[in-house]
């Protein structure tokens, strides 16, 4: 594994083809988010992550479902998500369920957090989207705890107390999954990702990048504050979103009826306009490389980069070629690329390995967190 | 010291428009009254021209290059006038969309100037219903003369219970001056995004 960690993320969207006016069932979209997550461990990707949805068009409701079944279908790729869903889902369930997919996958297994911003979500679940932050907060705390104490007793705000909770099974190694903590607009996450410790992920795809510049560099200068480490030892997580041809007019042409019609952007700004204001890039896999790297240049040295791939509506077959090349010509360029010039202080990306080499270099040290979770 | 500025948003459709000459007569107005004692500089935006990016920020969540530019101006003005046609009885969709996709607090504390167009005088009190209070919600500075200008007011003296429409627009830009002069170089407060410190949001969730 090297210093930088590259994958794809996909949203599980079910969207007509607007070239051919074909939609996917259910049932082909989840296979086909199979087939890419093994694409990407045949490319030589690192990260495959899936997102949590519970209302249509996406279909991925249940992420470690999905991600067992790749678990034992791959051998290297790190199965992650983006987001699970902090406020909505039960922290005990989620200690339980990443904890059994830690074992099962045999410590390939991170995930990323997030609140969800779909407020009708919330009430499905049993929850007031207007308690999202505190949601995150409370939820996150239990969470920290139920994956490094046997036994809990706790109480809080949003669910019933626990009295003497030990959830099984106990993380693989005793390393809990690493976390990373996504968020676009809020700093608050951000604060919370540094206090922890954690890693914070910018969802950076649909807006300019000056805002994320200030959402980083935040969570930097927090996680030095909370004494994890200097600003530039952050772990910083990053999203991108690229579709290639070896020629870029060729790219551009193909592309362009997907992005004119694209959920979340479709009908607004052209595709040049989008193209200068956001990560997207349509292009040759060299204009792809060149921006990407322009994103260390933004929010400095960074461990995860994650690319949005097979959305709005591409056919899996277009997108088995676009990670074709991702893995082929893109990642490894950049591999290289982003090893150079980078500080030998600047973290690699964690991994279960890595974090049990710290835990047993650290044995016997307190726990780097601050001892103020919830009691 | 810097030049104070002066920013006009005209919402005015049609070349030339009535909305931008009120605009255009009302900087003009407050720019004299100002230009004893300050350097003054007037920039007017016309959101014909930003149209289709008004839209596509709409649609896209964040405003492209031209429009951050003319966000850019109106939100570093030290006094801002405010100029719509009234359609349907209210400020124009064009209008509102623009202040819609300002940020909601970046208006705080500003003199505003509000001023309307349109066809008839019936659709006056559109400045009172309408226009204040948003700028009211914007926590804006409305001075208290709203200038509406009816067809007729253009061609027109006043009567006996409301002056010409030329009086109207001094008395508002005399009102816009005074706030404007009358305004400390450091209230263009920016209001920062205050930070809470995790310790403090985990203890405010403590049972």
């Amino acid at each position: 594994m090297s210093t930088m960690q590259f994958g794809v993320f996909t949203v599980g969207d079910v969207t007509t083809d607007p070239t051919t006016g074909t939609t996917p069932t259910e049932h082909e979209r989840i296979k086909a988010m199979v087939a890419i997550a093994r694409k990407a461990e045949e490319v030589g990707l690192d990260v495959f992550a899936t997102g949590e949805h519970h209302n249509p068009p996406f279909v991925p409701s249940s992420p470690t479902t999905l991600l067992g079944h790749i678990a034992a279908r791959t051998e290297r790729i790190i199965l992650s998500t983006a987001t699970t869903l902090i406020t909505t889902n039960d922290p005990v369930k989620i200690a339980e369920d990443f904890a059994m997919l830690q074992h099962l996958a045999d410590g390939r297994v991170d995930l990323m957090l997030g609140r969800g911003n779909t407020g009708p979500v919330y009430p499905w679940f049993g929850q007031d989207i207007r308690q999202g932050l505190p949601l995150a907060i409370e939820n996150y705390a239990l969470l920290h705890r139920l994956w490094r104490e046997d036994v809990v007793d706790w109480q809080g705000r949003f669910r019933t107390p626990l009295q003497g909770f030990t959830s099984t099974p106990r993380p693989l190694d005793g390393v809990p999954p690493f976390v990373w903590h996504g968020s676009i607009r809020s700093p608050e996450i951000a604060e919370q990702a540094a206090y922890y410790g954690d890693g914070f992920f910018a969802n950076n795809i649909f807006w300019p990048k000056e805002h994320f510049m200030r959402l980083i560099g935040l969570y930097r200068e927090r996680y030095a504050h909370y004494g994890h480490g200097t600003p530039e030892q952050a772990i910083v997580g990053l999203g991108g979103q690229v579709f290639m041809r070896r020629n870029s007019q060729d790219a551009v042409r193909e592309f362009r009826p997907y992005f004119d019609n694209a959920p979340v952007y479709g009908h607004g700004p052209s595709l040049e306009e989008f193209t200068a204001e956001t990560p997207l890039t349509v292009g040759s896999p060299q204009e792809v490389i060149d921006k990407t790297l322009t994103f260390r240049e933004s929010f400095g040295d960074y461990q995860r980069q994650l690319f949005l791939m097979d959305h709005a509506g591409l056919p899996l077959k277009t997108v088995l070629e676009q990670l074709d090349i991702l893995g082929e010509e893109v990642v490894p360029v950049l591999r290289r690329e982003f090893a150079s010039g980078r500080p030998a202080e600047v973290p690699a990306a964690p991994t279960h390995a890595s974090l049990l080499a710290r835990r047993d270099a650290e044995a016997g040290d307190p726990a780097s967190v601050p001892a103020t979770a919830l009691t | 010291m810097n030049p104070l500025k002066l920013v006009a948003v005209s919402a005015g459709l049609g070349l030339p428009s009535s909305t931008r000459l009120l605009a255009d007569r009302l900087a003009e107005a407050a720019r004299s009254h100002l230009a004893g004692d300050h350097e003054v500089e007037v920039a007017v935006v016309d959101l014909r021209d930003l149209a289709t990016d008004i839209a596509n920020a709409m649609v896209a969540g964040f405003p492209g290059a031209r429009l951050r530019e003319a966000i850019q101006v109106v939100t570093d003005a030290d006094g801002l006038i405010a100029v719509t046609p009234i359609f349907n009885a209210s400020y124009s969709g064009l209008f509102k969309s623009f202040f819609d996709v300002i940020d909601n607090t970046a208006l705080a504390g500003k003199p505003v100037l509000i001023a309307a167009t349109g066809g008839s005088a019936r659709h006056s009190l559109a400045l009172e219903h309408a226009m204040r209070p948003l700028f009211a919600y914007l926590r804006a500075i409305v001075v208290p003369t709203a200038v509406y200008a009816a067809s007729e007011d253009w061609g027109t003296g006043g009567d006996a219970s409301t002056d010409a429409l030329a009086g109207r627009v001094d008395r508002a830009a005399r009102e816009l001056a005074g706030l404007v002069a009358g305004r400390p170089a450091s209230a263009a407060l920016a209001v920062e995004e205050v930070l809470v410190p995790f310790e403090q949001q985990l203890a405010a969730l403590r049972p």
